[in-house]
């Protein structure tokens, strides 16, 4: 199982999910209406790493991170 | 040296504090910028929500890149509500010579802006509100998106 959390604004409890890379994430978060708004806008990283590619692999315990548009300062 | 604090910045604290412990290193330049909450459109202040071990990897980085041209970074950011005329970001560079530390805060505080996993909301009439229009997607954001 990996667990998918949701930063900044986007109110959403974390989630856990089976899934090998950052593909089956991707298709269990377009099923989810509450996320549509999101997907296209939001950074991901695994374990606090930013990541660039939908086939990075996923291992049981994983973290995965969505991050929306920022704006610090 | 990265510093988060809850609310508003003590910005004559900080700004003096870095000066007292880096004025034996032998700089020739510190430059801070300063960032203050102005007064516009109605708000009664920010807020910020912080995510600590991403921007900690990302200030590391810079780190790393200033380290080799002599020059030492700091910052300073506020977590939760800081009003109008209050100060959330500080960001500054030291360096032997002032054209490193001017070239270098430059792009220090506008990849902050891009990069920074740092969330602004508006206070307004008691609400929190999510400063969308404001904010900037990270490089390589849709990834989940993305349609094969």
């Amino acid at each position: 199982m990996v667990t998918i959390e949701f930063l900044g604004p986007i109110q959403k409890a974390p989630l856990t999910l089976e899934a090998t890379s950052l593909r089956d994430v991707a298709e269990a978060l377009k099923n989810d209406s509450e996320m549509a708004q999101w997907l296209e806008s939001c950074a991901v990283a695994v374990n606090d790493a930013l990541v660039a590619s939908l086939d990075t692999p996923l291992e049981n315990g994983d973290k995965v991170s969505l991050l929306p548009p920022v704006c610090g300062g | 040296m990265l510093e988060l604090y809850d609310g508003a910045l003590n910005v004559p604290e900080i700004l003096s504090r870095w000066y007292g412990e880096e004025s034996s290193n032998n700089y020739g330049a510190y430059i801070p910028f300063v960032g203050t909450v102005r007064a516009e459109d109605g708000i009664e202040g920010l807020s910020f929500d912080v995510y600590e071990p991403i921007l900690t990897s990302w200030f590391e980085a810079w780190v790393s890149k200033a380290a080799p041209l002599g020059a030492t970074l700091r910052m300073a950011h506020s977590r939760g509500d800081v009003m109008v005329h209050e100060s959330s970001y500080i960001a500054a560079v030291f360096s032997p010579k002032r054209r490193v530390a001017l070239e270098m805060i430059e792009a220090f505080v506008e990849d902050f802006k891009a990069s920074a996993p740092i969330w602004k909301y508006d206070l307004k009439n008691g609400q929190r509100i999510y400063a969308r229009d404001r904010s900037t997607p990270i490089e390589g954001s849709g990834l989940l998106g993305r349609r094969e």
